[in-house]
């Protein structure tokens, strides 16, 4: 019973990586979450889920950033920003470290974003006309 | 089978609702492409962290000749009205949520009350938008 509480609390920073993982959160953020103290929590994380709570906000942050470049054209510190991080330099260490690309270099292993993002066909048609408007069409009053 | 991929909501300020849905409201960016070859139209989307399948699309209200001055100012009218459409969202802790939120700056119309489906509260986006978020009451047998 003890120890299904203690796996609830630790579920609750687990569950706030996965909610939150876009803000500044570090690992006494999720210590805090939990109840525990930060020694103390990093060691019963790892015991329950395998793996440290560093590791595994920075990996939901990885994942998140890989699916960024996949599906937008934000910028590369744009993205570093929206998945919670403060310095670009450390993200595309992280991202070179977790994928074996650097992020420009990952993005550009597949299409463009614009190539496959799900813009329905009637905003492509809406917006896909031309915005000329003067095609020289009959300016005579009785025929508009 | 069909299910719900996004659903669209008129905002003033793309930017400025990305801003909100994502800081302030707590979703994640889904899709932000800009397309020069559509006017630069800009495709975005965002949705609940865990929920791939379901996002909000926060549509620019276009110029001419995609929708005419006159629609685009009946557009804007009536989200200034608050009738231009309502998002309903649902949490599994209706109080803590409009804390948090609270917290980040989110300007609430309603707060939390009991209702008979559940707990609810409502507030609103920077462009007037109305979203309500309830946790909605088990439903048991009699």
């Amino acid at each position: 019973m003890v120890f299904a509480s203690r796996d609830r609390d630790l579920l609750r920073a687990k569950d706030l990586v996965d909610s939150r993982y876009f803000d500044p959160l570090d690992v006494t953020d999720l210590a805090r979450a939990a109840g525990f103290s930060r020694a103390h929590f990093s060691r019963e994380f790892r015991r329950t889920f395998g793996e440290s709570p560093h590791s595994y906000l920075l990996t939901r942050r990885m994942e998140r950033a890989a699916a960024l470049l996949r599906n937008t054209d934000r910028s590369v510190a744009d993205i570093c920003f929206d998945v919670g991080l403060q310095s670009v330099g450390s993200f595309t260490t992280s991202f070179t470290r977790t994928y074996g690309a650097s992020p420009t270099a990952y993005r550009a292993a597949f299409p463009e974003a614009a190539e496959y993002a799900r813009i329905p066909t009637c905003m492509l048609r809406a917006f896909g006309r031309p915005q000329n408007r003067t095609f020289r069409e009959d300016t005579d009053p009785a025929h508009l | 089978m069909i299910q719900i991929g996004s659903a669209q909501l008129w905002v003033h300020d793309q930017d400025e609702a990305l801003e909100f849905y994502t800081k302030r409201v707590g979703m994640e960016i889904r899709s932000d492409v800009t397309v020069p070859e559509l006017g630069n139209f800009r495709w975005l989307t965002v949705g609940a962290p865990g929920y791939d399948d379901v996002a909000v699309t926060l549509m620019a209200i276009p110029g001419p000749p995609v929708m005419d001055d006159q629609t685009a100012k009946e557009v804007r009218a009536l989200m200034a009205k608050g009738f231009a459409g309502t998002i309903f969202l649902v949490t599994d802790d209706c109080r803590a949520a409009y804390d948090e939120m609270r917290g980040r700056g989110v300007e609430f119309t309603e707060a939390p009350e009991e209702r008979p489906y559940g707990i609810d509260c409502g507030f609103r986006d920077p462009s007037g938008n109305s979203l309500r978020l309830t946790e909605p009451r088990e439903i048991t047998s009699a």
